[in-house]
């Protein structure tokens, strides 16, 4: 079966869900809206003919001012039995940046979704441990996020630990050997 | 008396200096005697943010990031990358090129797998590999250094082509190589593969179901010891993965002694792969013609030229000024599994999102899986069977 006719079908089966139909460079993604997402999912997962058994990766977009609902989370399919592969992206509002887990369909989604959380604030609702991933633990922020500066001067609002580290240097400058 | 007789489980922190975490891997296990209750894993002591530095570099300059992510195998991350961008911009590098980034993402393939043999067996216990291994490995970084002046952090492959064209003596000097190599393997094998500590070590250890591991996304190496056949270079070729002939070598029990099977077999695949790249090497330019945006002018004609110069200056400081708008995935075979690139371009000389999907960082997510309800000791033959780099997995 095609990516294409795969496509095709789900949007026949959610013609309410399903907003959009992409093709490039021959790679099809369907752009759904978040509601049935998990419902979407299952199927994928589930039926015999698509069968994804392989989330090949998840990951976060960041359209600020350039897409209405400014974040997307995009998955990333593949069937090995069928060998066929398929782009799903799923459109989440600034306001309330929610999505259902997958978790329980592939369990290799999980820390993807930590990650897609820990550096764009989406929230996986369901998820078993949302917890940040590959920043500190108290950080503030979440750095892919398109208005957090690469690089500044934030003073005082350097990260703790960064401002101990600092401090710590200066106090051990006093026991350097002239 | 009850009271005297109760226990508790102690946790035990490991990491992330610990020298068998193979990097700056932070595991907090909870043990009952010596069984593992509980594991979680921390990550991120390497996270340099390179998905966020590459949003604000040029398609060009962002290229040697891509060396410092899996540092021990930087020739197949850095041809991954350029395979990526290839195929958003629709460039076709000419053959002669597909053939060298081959070989060069082989013999990558090569020196990773050795040095995860050495210090594996290093850490369950079998020192005399490690020092077999390294002195492979310096033979092959000796490679690298004559191919391209540099021996870890390559930066060979180009977008639309290599760096440089490779000389006769290389070829030669890698074909003796290929010649001597498949003794050597036979060597590490001598040394552990009848050993009975080795055995008792590897064998029923870490064994994961070919389901299971699919569902958490296992890739490589990991996947193929379980029974999968997937393999990027047969599923999705690219460069010249279709026009040589190798064998994807499969185990059947899913442990760690079946993971091990598997990258010894390939190597001896890499090996046929590089002589036939060798032999089958066609002549011809070593960069596409369609790529003029990714070429930068030689070095002596930017001091004297003026349009060099600018050409020089643009290319690095803007980049291409029209690209494709459209997002695309594309990914290769690395030695640990499936790297892939997920690319959305808005029409800017800059990647909009670039993002990596590293194989480390989702096989490190399973660790808990395999390694609870096993021994303390069999956490070290875990971490190594899955053959973690955590420059990779933290980004």
């Amino acid at each position: 079966m095609t990516p294409h006719s795969i496509a095709e079908q789900i949007r026949d089966k959610f013609p309410e869900d399903v907003l959009e139909i992409v093709e490039f460079r021959s790679q099809v993604a369907i752009v759904i809206k978040k509601e049935r997402l998990k419902e979407i999912m299952s199927l994928l997962h589930m039926h015999s003919d698509y069968s994804f058994d392989y989330l090949v990766d998840l990951c976060g977009v960041d359209y600020m001012n350039k897409k209405s609902p400014r974040f997307e989370v995009v998955y990333h399919l593949f069937s090995i039995k069928h060998r066929h592969f398929l782009r799903v992206r799923v459109q989440v509002d600034e306001d309330n940046p929610t999505v259902d887990t997958v978790t329980d369909i592939w369990k290799g989604a999980d820390w993807h979704e930590r990650e897609c959380f820990d550096m764009y604030g989406i929230r996986f609702e369901g998820h078993p441990d949302l917890r940040r991933i590959l920043m500190p633990e108290d950080w503030e922020g979440h750095p892919l996020r398109k208005d957090y500066p690469l690089k500044s001067d934030l003073g005082d609002l350097e990260w703790k630990g960064y401002r101990d580290l600092i401090e710590f240097s200066e106090k051990a400058r006093q026991y350097e050997v002239r | 008396m009850k009271d005297a007789l109760r226990h508790r489980e102690l946790t035990l922190n490991m990491g992330p200096q610990h020298p068998a975490t193979h990097g700056v891997l932070r595991l907090v296990l909870e043990i009952d005697g010596e069984t593992v209750v509980k594991c979680t894993p921390y990550v991120g002591y390497l996270h340099r943010g390179t998905e966020k530095l590459c949003e604000h570099r040029t398609y060009l300059s962002a290229l040697p990031l891509m060396d410092r992510l899996d540092y021990i195998s930087s020739m197949a991350n850095d041809v991954g990358y350029c395979v990526a961008v290839e195929r958003l911009f629709g460039i076709e590098p000419p053959q002669r090129a597909k053939f060298i980034r081959s070989m060069v993402c082989e013999m990558t393939r090569i020196s990773s797998h050795i040095l995860w043999l050495g210090t594996h067996a290093l850490d369950i216990g079998a020192m005399t590999v490690f020092l077999y291994a390294f002195r492979e490995r310096e033979w092959i970084m000796d490679l690298f250094e004559m191919l391209c002046g540099a021996r870890l952090t390559v930066s060979y492959p180009r977008i639309g082509g290599v760096r440089n064209d490779v000389s006769q003596e290389f070829l030669d000097s890698l074909y003796d190589f290929c010649e001597e190599f498949p003794s050597r393997i036979e060597e590490y094998e001598t040394l552990i593969d009848q050993n009975r500590i080795w055995l008792q070590r590897t064998k029923g250890i870490g064994v994961i179901s070919a389901e299971e591991a699919v569902n958490w996304g296992f890739t490589g190496p990991t996947l193929r010891g379980s029974g999968v056949d997937y393999d990027v270079r047969k599923y999705f070729p690219y460069d010249a993965y279709d026009q040589v002939e190798f064998d994807v070598p499969v185990g059947k029990e899913g442990d760690v002694y079946a993971r091990y099977r598997c990258r010894m077999e390939e190597l001896r695949q890499s090996v046929r792969i590089i002589k036939q790249c060798i032999e089958k090497l066609p002549k011809g330019p070593i960069m596409a013609p369609d790529a003029p945006k990714f070429t930068l002018p030689p070095k002596d004609k930017v001091l004297k030229d003026m349009e060099a110069m600018i050409h020089h200056f643009v290319m690095l400081t803007k980049g291409p000024i029209t690209a494709p708008v459209g997002e695309i995935y594309s990914s290769v075979e690395v030695p640990k599994g499936e790297l892939g690139f997920y690319i959305v371009s808005d029409g800017s000389g800059r990647p909009y999102r670039l993002r990596l999907r590293s194989p480390s960082f989702v096989h490190v997510s399973a660790l808990p899986r395999l390694c609870v309800g096993s021994l303390v000791a069999d956490v070290i033959a875990n971490i190594g069977t899955i053959d973690v780099v955590l420059g990779e997995c933290d980004r």
